[in-house]
């Protein structure tokens, strides 16, 4: 199996931006967003148009940034949680590009990098792709979990769905933030059934991408300024460095989107933070800054995504994993 | 008075508290518990337990879920009485109508006065 | 690792909900709403309303109460704390009368609050009811009501 592809040209992320909701604002991020909206409402009345609305939002700000019209763009992948990603499909509608939408659950993000590198470098036809993926606590909890209103308690290693979202515009241009490699992830089940443990579904795939991209590109972590994953949380997390060891490899330079995204004691996220959009803020706020200013040249984002729906686990189903890889550099 | 007051006070905590522990320490969901709770409540009135208990404690028991269940017993064995057989069908709902009906109606009325607000830590 | 050995390093590293301080907390607070219940149900007889209408009222009167804070988003931040203690009295089944309603309210009033008001709370009145008649058969066949 051929796994990890290195891009012929590299395809540059000339713009991002983000949008979040009060709890991502609130968090020790919360300045790097480019939009907030404490109401987590973004102007809507329900709050599945308000996912929609991130997308639109964050795709908006980074078409300002770049200094380009929505005209300019030849394509768009996009995706989010909502049944038949109509966050996307609803929100993204007026700009009227070319659109393919995308489900990967939380690792949506890596997809959609994976699928615009990819028809970049191969379609010369097209000049510019955006990828967009948004969650929304609300609408999640509502599709997935329990109405807004009913009193429960969480347990310790659930994860808070993110009301954020994040765009991306890709181009061929040769400087500035690259992605060089993308590996897409496999489907891999560890018999997780408890849906308030996504972490621990999703640490296994995490733990066979990044074995399998070092190995495939012979690389050790010490090559990567920052192996950032998506959303293990703190539970995820812990059990990707248990897996990890296992094959002997230790991660010095290991971040997670969904562990950065909130306060650990101040606010009250349980295991961290979980979605499409926190993944994709994390990145547009914090990372490519990062890369751009220089202090990190080199790093892999491994989106992780939980695959279940609501039925799997009412019918006793396990929760696979899924962990993209995408290889960012600076050249 | 203050005694009843106190009675349905430790009881009733009690009952929270069993609860409380099946949820935390089992795999059982809030919602298994309160199913529990009032299958529990049909069985305590089947063997004639609930109503000694409901003269103690009052509303200790009578407000856990359990009272629930107490209420459905004995208005399915009173309607036995009255109405014969039928009251197999028609005495358990209509001693849980006040409960039923006023969480129907208040929660449409809330339902039209105000709406979800999003979620926060 | 293998899935099996995976799967208890998970149950063993996953942390426990606070199981003492959930257990005070639940016992305050649905000790609390029962004393209250208690506490109403005097206040009616004293204004004269007969035993068995006031224990109808003090349901009434909480169930309302439950509505209300739901409605104002309250419940549900005091049921993070309480756990079972809003959950086993009858605030608890209001609330889970009442969320789903709120939370479908856009989806329509027939469709979706009318068809939805039940999701949470359906089981305990499909069981208690289903509970009931079994002791119906039971109790009839046995004094005779079939004869």
């Amino acid at each position: 199996m051929n796994r990890v592809l290195r891009l012929q040209v590299p395809i540059r992320i000339a713009a991002a931006a983000s949008a979040v909701g009060y709890e991502e604002f609130r968090g020790p991020l919360g300045e790097k967003f480019d939009f907030h909206d404490d109401s987590d409402r973004f102007g809507e009345s329900t709050f599945e148009r308000a996912e929609g609305e991130i997308g639109h939002i964050a795709l908006n700000l980074a078409l300002k940034k770049a200094g380009l019209s929505h005209t300019e763009i030849d394509l768009l992948f996009a995706g989010d949680l909502q049944n038949q990603c109509v966050a996307s499909s609803g929100g993204l509608l007026s700009f009227g590009i070319p659109y393919i939408g995308l489900y990967g659950a939380c690792s949506t993000l890596g997809e959609g990098l994976f699928s615009a590198a990819l028809a970049l470098s191969g379609a010369t036809a097209l000049s510019r792709v955006a990828v967009v993926t948004t969650s929304h606590n609300s609408a999640a909890e509502r599709q997935f979990r329990l109405p807004l209103e009913y009193g429960g308690q969480r347990t310790p290693t659930a994860q808070w769905t993110a009301t954020a979202g994040g765009a991306f515009l890709l181009d061929r241009e040769k400087q500035g933030v690259l992605i060089t490699h993308v590996m897409a992830g496999r489907i891999l089940d560890y018999g997780i059934r408890d849906p308030a443990n996504m972490g621990a579904a999703m640490a296994p795939a995490a733990a066979d991408s990044i074995l399998t991209y070092l190995e495939k590109t012979r690389t050790a972590p010490e090559d990567y300024d920052a192996i950032v994953t998506g959303d293990l949380g703190r539970e995820g997390s812990a059990l990707l460095s248990e897996l990890l060891l296992k094959h002997s490899v230790r991660l010095n330079n290991h971040s997670d989107c969904g562990s950065m995204l909130y306060y650990e004691k101040k606010q009250d996220s349980h295991a961290g933070g979980s979605g499409c959009g926190c993944s994709a803020a994390v990145l547009a706020a914090h990372f490519l800054p990062l890369l751009q200013g220089g202090a990190l040249r080199r790093m892999l984002l491994i989106p992780t995504g939980a695959l279940m729906s609501p039925s799997s686990i009412a019918q006793g189903g396990s929760i696979a994993g899924i962990a993209p890889v995408v290889c960012l550099e600076v050249l | 008075m203050l005694v009843d007051v106190l009675n349905a006070f430790w009881v009733g905590g009690l009952f929270c508290v069993l609860a409380q522990l099946l949820i935390d320490l089992t795999k059982l969901t809030p919602a298994r518990v309160l199913v529990f709770y009032v299958v529990l409540g049909v069985f305590l009135g089947a063997v004639g337990v609930y109503e000694p208990l409901y003269d103690f404690a009052g509303c200790g028991v009578s407000v856990p879920l359990v009272g629930f269940g107490g209420a459905i017993a004995r208005g399915v064995r009173e309607a036995i009485h009255t109405d014969g057989a039928i009251g197999i069908l028609s005495g358990g709902l209509t001693a849980a109508s006040v409960g039923t009906t006023a969480a129907l109606v208040f929660g449409y009325l809330a339902a039209i006065f105000f709406k979800s607000k999003p979620k926060r830590m | 690792m293998d899935q099996k050995h995976y799967e208890r390093r998970v149950a063993a590293r996953a942390a426990r909900s606070p199981v003492f301080k959930n257990c005070i907390a639940a016992f305050f607070f649905g000790g609390g709403i029962c004393a209250l219940g208690q506490g109403l149900s005097f206040l009616y007889r004293a204004l004269g309303v007969p035993h068995r209408t006031a224990a109808a009222l003090v349901t009434a009167s909480l169930i309302f109460l439950a509505a209300l804070l739901t409605g104002l988003g309250v419940f549900d931040k005091l049921a993070r704390i309480a756990g079972a203690g809003t959950l086993v009295p009858v605030t608890g089944f209001a609330n889970s009368v009442v969320s789903p309603a709120l939370d479908t309210k856009n989806e329509g009033l027939v469709l979706g609050v009318g068809a939805k008001i039940f999701t949470v709370a359906g089981p305990v009145l499909l069981f208690g009811t289903l509970a009931g008649c079994i002791y119906g058969v039971i109790y009839a066949v046995f004094y005779g009501f079939f004869l």
